[in-house]
């Protein structure tokens, strides 16, 4: 009886269609809404108006427009993917080994996990009703007077006035932080609470001070992480719309923001490009996620030391 | 030996103390000054009693648990499939879950829309055609989330030997899954589930450009016309994810945390 059972449930001999059949479900579901709309855009990416196959679409590369929405796309997620990265590296660097008092690695140990889940359009209106034209800090600055260069002091001082808008990359840059720092306390953290206790003590004992350590013992050890998570934070931003779309009203060209017009009404003229540049949005998306993957796999392999 | 606390650790700890408090409380401050010369929570009478917001509330949370229930339902019997059956399946298994990290949603948009917009497999004709096809795109999105908790959740127990238990005692297969697997998997998939809500909750693009009645888009429509309102919807929506998370941290005490991240 229990043997039969046990043939039942491990089967090895029964491969084939019979171990897929249990799957069925779940991959016509991923086929239906998951292949079919991403080949639908492929496919169309590489076709003329008349269905036949062209490279054609992909000169949206020479149409200044379309280029400047992807340089745009990853100068902020750079920017703000190594502000996070190097950022949250800190705070991680705070909050482990207790560093910093206790309640405080516990304080942000909490928020980190909830801003990094924080984004979309209430993010948008977070910073605007903080740093926007009228907003909390703006106001307060507003009543700050200070003194210029000229000696003559300057009142009210309106940030405004100064070069700050934060309807704009820079404040997009500012409100995408918010998520990306803390992101990279979460996938950082592990990491460093790898870092072994003998491991500073051995090179404290070899002679070494503290910024020797990090700079040949620790910091070379995190290296594959630091970029892991670094080109995670990187694809977070490149893929992100709803902020960037309420924060600017759509008036900064990022590629999500460039495909959202094209979806609502053909901006480049010509469908088959919209999907072209979908395509290649999926392109550097796979290589992030792939680069990622990579350099995780590294890490897990110290990590289990 | 106790440690010093290091100067540099402190300035780094304030400083992302900072970042992290100064937006809130500026967005709280803000939402509380509608009415002119008094602090008042005008702005959030005025979007509690906004016939618009209740409807876009219900229709996300109805959709948040419509994907739910998809998601446990979809990838329950599947990842348990793959336990008992066919293990060989696993990484294939995990490619596909992380797919949605891949195509961004505006992407994933785009393409239900250019698919499902026209025949042969039109959804779009009929509110209820485009209310499947905005679930089914929740549950893509979220599904990383779901997978995730669910995996962890088999991992941490024997699936085998409760199986093999369940069916020594004459259980179907359908038996073993509702009543001994799932019981066992609740804190896991309470978890995934808290996490789906949270994304449908939050998430703007498929209802925008599907033009369905979702909280996101709400949102967005107030902070194109309204002042003090979108801070309040701020607040409430930070009250929302901290809700989630908090109940996921309570709930799975003493296990591994969840992370979910993307937008």
């Amino acid at each position: 009886m229990i043997a039969g059972q046990n043939k039942r449930i491990h089967g090895k001999g029964q491969a084939g269609w019979k171990t897929w059949i249990g799957l069925l479900p779940f991959f016509l579901f991923i086929t239906f809404f998951l292949v079919m709309p991403s080949l639908t855009l492929f496919s169309g990416a590489f076709q003329d108006a008349e269905g036949r196959f062209t490279l054609a679409n992909f000169s949206f590369l020479e149409n200044t427009f379309a280029l400047k929405s992807y340089l745009t796309s990853i100068w902020v997620s750079l920017t703000t993917s190594l502000i996070g990265g190097i950022f949250g590296f800190f705070v991680a660097y705070a909050t482990t080994s207790s560093r910093a008092p206790r309640w405080m690695s516990n304080i942000l140990s909490t928020f980190s996990g909830l801003a990094a889940n924080f984004g979309g359009v209430p993010l948008a209106f977070a910073f605007i009703a903080t740093l926007g034209r009228t907003g909390f800090i703006t106001a307060l600055l507003k009543g700050v007077c200070f003194n210029g260069a000229d000696g003559a002091a300057i009142c009210p001082f309106n940030p405004y006035d100064h070069g700050f808008n934060l309807y704009s990359a820079a404040g997009l840059i500012l409100a995408y932080t918010y998520f990306q720092f803390p992101l990279m306390v979460l996938t950082i953290t592990p990491a460093l609470e790898g870092l072994k206790k003998e491991w500073s003590e051995a090179s404290a004992n070899l002679g070494s001070n503290s910024a020797q350590y990090w700079r040949y013992v620790a910091l070379p050890v995190l290296l594959p992480s630091l970029l892991g998570a670094t080109i995670l934070l990187f694809g977070n931003a490149f893929g992100a719309y709803a902020t960037a779309q309420a924060l600017t009203g759509g008036s900064i060209y990022l590629v999500t923001i460039m495909i959202g017009q094209q979806i609502r009404g053909d901006v480049l003229g010509n469908p088959n490009e919209g999907y072209a540049l979908a395509f290649g949005m999926v392109i550097i998306m796979s290589l992030t996620i792939v680069l990622y993957i990579l350099l995780q796999r590294k890490t897990a392999r110290w990590l289990k030391l | 030996m106790k440690k010093k606390n290091n100067p540099w650790a402190i300035f780094w700890a304030v400083l992302a103390m900072l970042y992290f408090f100064v937006p809130m409380l500026g967005t709280f401050i803000f939402s509380l000054r509608m009415k002119r010369g008094v602090l008042s929570f005008l702005a959030y009478q005025s979007v509690l009693s906004d016939a618009n917001f209740l409807r876009s509330f219900r229709y996300s949370a109805t959709m948040g648990v419509v994907t739910v229930i998809v998601s446990v339902v979809l990838l329950l019997p599947s990842v348990y499939w793959i336990y008992i059956k066919a293990p060989k399946m696993k990484p294939v298994m995990e490619i596909i879950s992380i797919l949605p990290f891949v195509i961004p949603v505006i992407v994933l948009v785009f393409g239900l829309i250019r698919t499902f917009g026209r025949p042969p497999f039109q959804l779009t004709l009929s509110s209820f055609g485009t209310d499947v096809l905005i679930a089914a795109g929740y549950v893509i999105i979220s599904m990383p989330y779901m997978y995730r908790a669910i995996d962890v959740g088999m991992r941490s127990m024997d699936v085998r030997t409760l199986t093999e238990a369940a069916q020594n005692l004459g259980s179907n297969w359908f038996q073993v899954l509702t009543l001994v697997i799932l019981p066992n998997l609740r804190i896991a998939i309470l978890s995934g589930a808290l996490i789906c809500f949270a994304t449908v909750m939050g998430e703007l693009i498929l209802g925008d450009f599907l033009v369905r009645p979702a909280l996101g888009s709400y949102m967005a429509g107030v902070g194109r016309s309204k002042a003090y309102e979108p801070a309040a919807l701020a607040i409430i929506s930070y009250g929302l994810t901290w809700l989630c998370l908090g109940l996921i941290q309570y709930f799975s005490r003493g296990r591994s945390q969840q992370q979910l991240t993307g937008r």
